[in-house]
């Protein structure tokens, strides 16, 4: 901590810009984090411990040949896409002020509709796309309806929509599934066309198959949330919205249809995230699961992670996952692979400090402005 | 029948335990939306103790110690949540929802580490609990009686009776519907909010064991408690924050979370052919629909969710 106070002093302007003090916070957030999961190793076997995090760090690059690291740099690429998507929407939604913590039922909603399209009606990726921006939409909607017209914490319906939407898509999605399993049919056996092209970015990564036009798309559309967010009217009433309510209202903006079209928009962009996944061929869906999937709660470890920036989410939602999928690799008879779990919910817990963070920064570089003047304050 | 009428009062014991908890804390202004969090952590170290413990020692002091490492596991988590709220002034939607993943997290990597110290080939997350189960449980005629039961049911009536007939309630309530004027007259606000946090990790700490008791003896770490937290919080809003009306909205909530358990006990409802997931899903559906009739003209206690800070008006 010291180290830190002598820079911050030293450079007082560069530590004064608030994307500066974003970064700084969010790195000293994962540094803690990492370093209280470097405990937790140690905690249950301190043999192995100091191997366990520098594999989950390393992640993909314990493989020692080029082309073996290069295909499982592309497996963790595929699970960013979804990742990033479920963030953006809850980034999004929090600009409104909104904490859409209903991004995983959204998410839910969009895997079941894509896959209920390309396996029980056999239609291409587009159009399965389309279905999961929809379902994931209606269930944001419903939320906004609820929120903007009935006073409803978004918080309390989002969890429960998203256990409706798991038993929902359990139910729709048995009727798709393996015989002899809980997971639904492979989309390469049953619907080829219902994979999203890869336009030759395959080859990039050593030809893993799972590699497609998702990725860059999920990109696309965090540069597409910044420039919304940043330069149209629309934009602009979604962050006044957030930050004064009432005002916002006064001033004549429709407050309740933003709030809907907000999440309307949060719901698709996580439902799209889905879609970005399972179409992929990547994974299957089980529906005999009984739990809600983490990649929306991900989300938001992800998004606050990336200091509530879009762009800041793209390196956030890869760090996250980059850890997740290194947790994968470590030894499961000694460590249970739920270490990296643990990291990034300290990670969001630390997140929760850092307005106090840069409350704490601003007001040390103004008592040192103050010194520096004659102290006459 | 007898069986439905068990898992009702099982289950309304979860929500109101829960949700007393849950008022506690938004009476003194915090919005706990880590209750599912302390659950999971309650449940962990009641869950322990009753693998731990002696099956041959009498069933008081089995159920006594199972409550207090409850209470002391959910007190400690609880802590967390008051540390980021009140004293560093964090965002309390954020914090909440970083212990409810926390708490997954941290029960599943402990429980699989004790598992795998113990048989390197057991990675499951479960705890089981079977024998030592029995102690809970008092059989009347066919009625099973659980002791939490009765605990509910007095955690009602004291919280009925700190709340509002006692010095340190009507503080607490002062707190969470105007801190500057409570601070006025000489009440510490943070001190207050520190004991209404505190106060619902408790209660939330028993709720989660008595959740995870309910019906199995193992429980699988890696499912958290299914959202229970979050329907407590919905009973909560639909009694508006008033102790006795949590009790009967637990009670209806509890119905319907405990058909899902016994609905292939009546031949009427067989008979229906629904899927078991629409019986799962019921206790969510019921409690949006209430939410959306009750949250309009709601009590919230006027200044849960925003930090007390003293310098400001």
């Amino acid at each position: 901590m010291a180290d830190i106070k002598n820079t911050k002093t030293e450079k007082a302007s560069f530590f004064s810009k608030p994307a500066v003090q974003s970064i700084t916070a969010s790195v000293l957030c994962i540094v803690i984090g990492l370093f209280l999961g470097y405990i937790a190793l140690l905690l249950i076997n301190p043999a192995g411990a100091t191997e366990a995090i520098i594999t989950i760090i390393k992640n993909f690059f314990t493989y020692p040949s080029k082309p073996a690291a290069l295909k499982y740099f592309g497996n963790t690429l595929v699970k960013v896409a979804p990742l990033l998507m479920c963030a953006l929407s809850i980034q999004f939604c929090y600009q409104a002020g909104l904490f859409n913590i209903g991004a995983a039922g959204q998410y839910v909603a969009g895997a079941g509709a894509s896959l209920f399209c390309a396996l029980k009606l056999g239609l291409p990726w587009y159009v399965c796309l389309l279905a999961a921006l929809i379902a994931g939409g209606v269930f944001g909607t419903c939320v906004g309806l609820l929120k903007a017209f009935l006073n409803v914490n978004e918080v309390i319906s989002g969890i429960m929509l998203n256990w409706i939407g798991l038993y929902i898509v359990n139910m729709l999605l048995s009727g798709v599934k393996e015989a002899s399993s809980p997971n639904t049919l492979t989309l390469a056996s049953t619907n080829p066309s219902a994979i999203m092209p890869s336009m030759g970015l395959e080859k990039f990564f050593s030809n893993n198959k799972y590699v497609t036009i998702a990725i860059p798309l999920a990109i696309l559309v965090a540069i597409l949330i910044k420039v919304v967010l940043s330069m149209t009217v629309f934009g602009y009433e979604i962050k006044a919205t957030g930050i004064a309510k009432d005002a916002a209202k006064y001033s004549g903006m429709k407050e309740k249809r933003n709030i809907v079209l907000t999440l309307f928009i949060g719901g698709a962009l996580a439902g799209v995230g889905a879609a970005f996944l399972f179409l992929s061929g990547y994974e299957q869906w089980s529906v005999a699961q009984a739990s809600v999937p983490g990649m929306g709660f991900n989300g938001i470890a992800a998004a606050f992670l990336g200091g509530l920036d879009p762009i800041g989410t793209i390196f956030a939602s890869y760090f996250i996952q980059h850890i997740t999928s290194g947790g994968s690799y470590i030894d499961m008879n000694v460590y249970p692979s739920q270490i990296s779990d643990l990291i990034f919910a300290i990670i969001i817990y630390l997140c929760g400090f850092v307005l106090f963070f840069k409350h704490f920064m601003n007001s040390r570089i103004r008592a040192k402005k103050n010194n520096a003047e004659g102290g006459n304050k | 029948m007898v069986l439905l009428l068990t898992y009702t009062l099982l289950f309304a014991s979860v929500l109101i335990l829960v949700a007393l908890g849950g008022c506690f804390s938004e009476h003194s202004g915090v919005i706990n939306l880590g209750l599912e969090g302390i659950m999971v952590m309650g449940a962990l170290g009641g869950a322990l103790t009753l693998k731990y413990i002696n099956p041959g020692l009498p069933a008081l002091v089995i159920v006594l110690a199972v409550v207090v490492v409850s209470v002391v596991t959910g007190v400690i988590y609880a802590t967390l949540l008051g540390f980021a709220c009140i004293n560093l002034k964090a965002d309390q939607t954020l914090v909440g929802t970083a212990l409810n993943m926390l708490s997954a997290a941290v029960a599943t990597v402990i429980v699989k580490a004790i598992n795998i110290a113990e048989n390197p080939d057991n990675v499951s997350s479960g705890v089981q609990y079977v024998n030592s189960k029995k102690a809970l449980i008092v059989k009347i005629g066919n009625f099973e009686f659980n002791w939490f039961m009765l605990i509910a049911f007095l955690a009602l009536i004291c919280s009925y009776i700190v709340l509002y007939k006692t010095k340190f309630g009507l503080r607490l309530m002062a707190c969470g519907e105007h801190p500057q004027a409570a601070d006025s007259v000489g009440i510490n606000v943070y001190k207050m909010r520190w004991a209404g946090v505190l106060i619902s990790g408790m209660l939330a700490g028993i709720g989660g064991i008595v959740y995870i008791t309910s019906g199995v003896s193992e429980w699988k770490f890696e499912n958290g408690v299914a959202g229970f937290g979050f329907l407590a919080l919905a009973v909560m809003i639909f009694g508006q924050w008033k102790p006795v009306n949590i009790g009967l909205a637990a009670l209806l909530f509890g119905f319907f979370r405990a058909l899902s358990n016994v609905y292939s006990g009546f031949d009427f409802l067989t008979a229906l052919n629904i899927p078991s997931s629409v019986y799962n899903m019921m206790p969510y559906v019921i409690s949006l629909i209430v939410l959306a009739f009750t949250s309009s003209n709601s009590r919230a206690p006027k200044a849960e969710g925003i930090p007390y800070d003293k310098g400001s008006r």
